[in-house]
């Protein structure tokens, strides 16, 4: 088939892969949105196998990667997708180092020999991002999946060494650039996948949503890189729309932890490990608590009750029983919604996932900057398996490690619930005044078995 | 001075326009749909699959084409795995019935 035609249809799926991302503007519009993904992944890759041989061999690996990824697909739980985000990650930066290894090896096959000087410094930039995406991708995956320890790993000098080493990949890469050849070509790549490992390591759990976004976007460049390399628009623009996509998730949850970029990639307090405030200082200061009976009684007096979930509600399997306790509320006329910060879940939007899995309306389910002017008129407010995102410090205490940081704004409301299991502080390491307000209520306990005791006397 | 674009000037517009357009369409996704934003980009990232599959394409099966027919596979994962995850997280996204 002719190079026109081939790049027409590339045009047509380009425009799909746009309408799939503006679909999800809205969850009314999202499942078109993907349908247009699929069509468009379907139409390049089809054009595509018209200009190669090998038909039978392609079409063996599709078969095989799809029916794997199809079955993860199925498989996987709400609760695992970052991992399952991050080791996807990892396999595209692998695919593209080995495309371009490939491209080096036999140029003909693209249309590109004799290779330019351009050529070769394209190849090198997709070549690096994809190792640094894979190796780094992996140690993502370990870390989220619990394989790896998530407190960060530091030694001496560590900045310092990273330097170093990215000087040395980039001098090899200027190598390969003139002299063409394997050697310096293959030293670069390995320097490269040790540098994604090395790059990762230090970053604590908390943080990897910012590292799941930011290895999503690298995967895009990755993709885009090589698409230079072999003069393929197709590959241009899915990578940049996919590199642009994670860099604005990036900084959209670099804002809602109130950390810089560069604060978190360098590592810092993600680990919870002790490096701000001791857990042990915390005062013995008195609290007001209650039973589960008192909750239910206090919410469903209410007009209005507010939940604001964090991801301890997820660790406890308890978003079910969350809005069974909702429909009884609503039940009883109730106005019962939902407030979410950003870094609720484990990545960007996760909890909406979760509330939607335990088949929450998402028009119950609002994000922080849209409810947050509504608690002061708000009769109940109910935080479960949340800590420093309800923490009023941010606000108020200039010398709290999360002073400026967004949050929620549940000391507003005329009553505040707390569900938690002890007095325990969260990731911050940081003690609540929240909890000790006059009109909290602390409810002890275990977030599912709380949430069903509420339920079962909302029933009486 | 020449008169043919160089094809590298090409792709450097392309890439600046579809960084651009990526921008604006991104920032008007909603917060709730983060994650499938996610999981779709993964999918549409597994377009390396079309770069992977020109690697596998001559008809001499040598290094090159191996290493092609190793990235297809992967690549393939994504595309499956990622279309999929996507369409299973937003078949959840519902109103309410009653």
């Amino acid at each position: 088939m002719s190079a026109n035609f081939v790049a027409l249809a590339y045009l047509v799926a380009a425009v799909l892969f746009i309408l799939a991302l503006k679909g999800l503007s809205s969850p009314i519009s999202a499942r078109r949105g993907n349908m247009f993904g699929m069509i468009g992944m379907t139409i390049a890759v089809l054009t595509t196998l018209t200009i190669t041989q090998n038909l039978i061999y392609i079409a063996l690996a599709i078969i095989v990667g799809g029916a794997v990824g199809a079955v993860v697909a199925r498989r996987i739980q709400m609760t695992a997708m970052p991992e399952l985000v991050a080791a996807m990650h990892s396999l595209v930066g692998l695919a593209a180092v080995l495309v371009a290894m490939s491209a080096f090896y036999n140029p003909v096959a693209y249309g590109i020999s004799p290779l330019h000087a351009s050529n070769l410094i394209e190849l090198f930039i997709g070549t690096f991002v994809g190792a640094i995406t894979f190796t780094g991708s992996i140690i993502a995956f370990g870390k989220l999946s619990g394989k790896l320890g998530s407190k960060p790993l530091h030694f001496a000098g560590q900045h310092w060494f990273n330097l170093f080493l990215g000087v040395v990949m980039i001098a090899f890469g200027i190598m390969f650039i003139f002299t063409e050849s394997w050697t310096p070509f293959l030293i670069m790549i390995a320097l490269a996948l040790l540098l994604g490992v090395l790059l990762i390591m230090p970053i604590g759990g908390a943080d990897m949503p910012v590292v799941v976004s930011m290895l999503n976007s690298y995967s895009g460049w990755a993709a885009a890189g090589i698409g230079f390399t072999l003069n393929n628009n197709m590959l241009i623009i899915a990578g940049s729309l996919v590199g642009s996509s994670g860099a604005i998730l990036s900084y959209i949850m670099c804002k809602a932890m109130n950390r810089s970029f560069f604060n978190v990639i360098l590592g810092g307090f993600g680990g919870g490990d002790g490096e701000v405030g001791g857990a042990g200082e915390v005062e013995q200061r008195p609290v007001r608590s209650g039973s589960a009976d008192d909750a239910a009684f206090l919410m469903g007096n209410a007009d209005s009750v507010i939940i604001v979930p964090g991801y301890g509600l997820a660790v406890a399997r308890a978003q079910h029983a969350i809005n069974e306790m909702a429909e009884h509320l609503i039940g009883k006329g109730v106005k019962v919604r939902y407030a979410i910060h950003p870094v609720a879940g484990r990545m960007p939007g996760h909890m909406n996932v979760l509330l939607a899995e335990a088949e929450v309306p998402y028009d119950q389910v609002l994000e922080m900057d849209e409810i947050n002017n509504e608690f002061a008129d708000t009769d109940v407010v109910l935080v479960i398996g949340a800590n420093d995102v309800v923490n009023p410090a941010a606000k108020t205490d200039p010398n709290s490690p999360i002073y400026g940081m967004p949050i929620i704004d549940a000391h507003k409301a005329r009553t505040i619930l707390v569900v938690k299991r002890s007095m325990a502080v969260g990731y911050a390491g940081l003690d609540n005044d929240l909890f000790y307000l006059d009109k909290t209520m602390m409810v002890f306990g275990d977030a599912k078995k709380v949430v069903e005791d509420i339920i079962k006397s909302l029933q009486h | 001075m020449s008169s043919a674009v160089d094809p590298v000037i090409i792709n450097l517009t392309v890439f600046v326009l579809a960084v651009v357009v990526g921008y604006h369409v991104v920032w008007n996704v909603t917060p709730a749909l983060h994650t499938p934003l996610m999981a779709v980009t993964n999918a549409i990232s597994g377009i390396i699959i079309v770069g992977a599959m020109l690697a596998a394409g001559p008809e001499q099966l040598d290094a090159g084409t191996v290493m092609g027919l190793i990235a297809v596979m992967l690549a393939a994962v994504n595309v499956f795995g990622g279309f999929l995850v996507t369409q299973r997280m937003l078949s959840m996204f519902k109103k309410k019935s009653k």
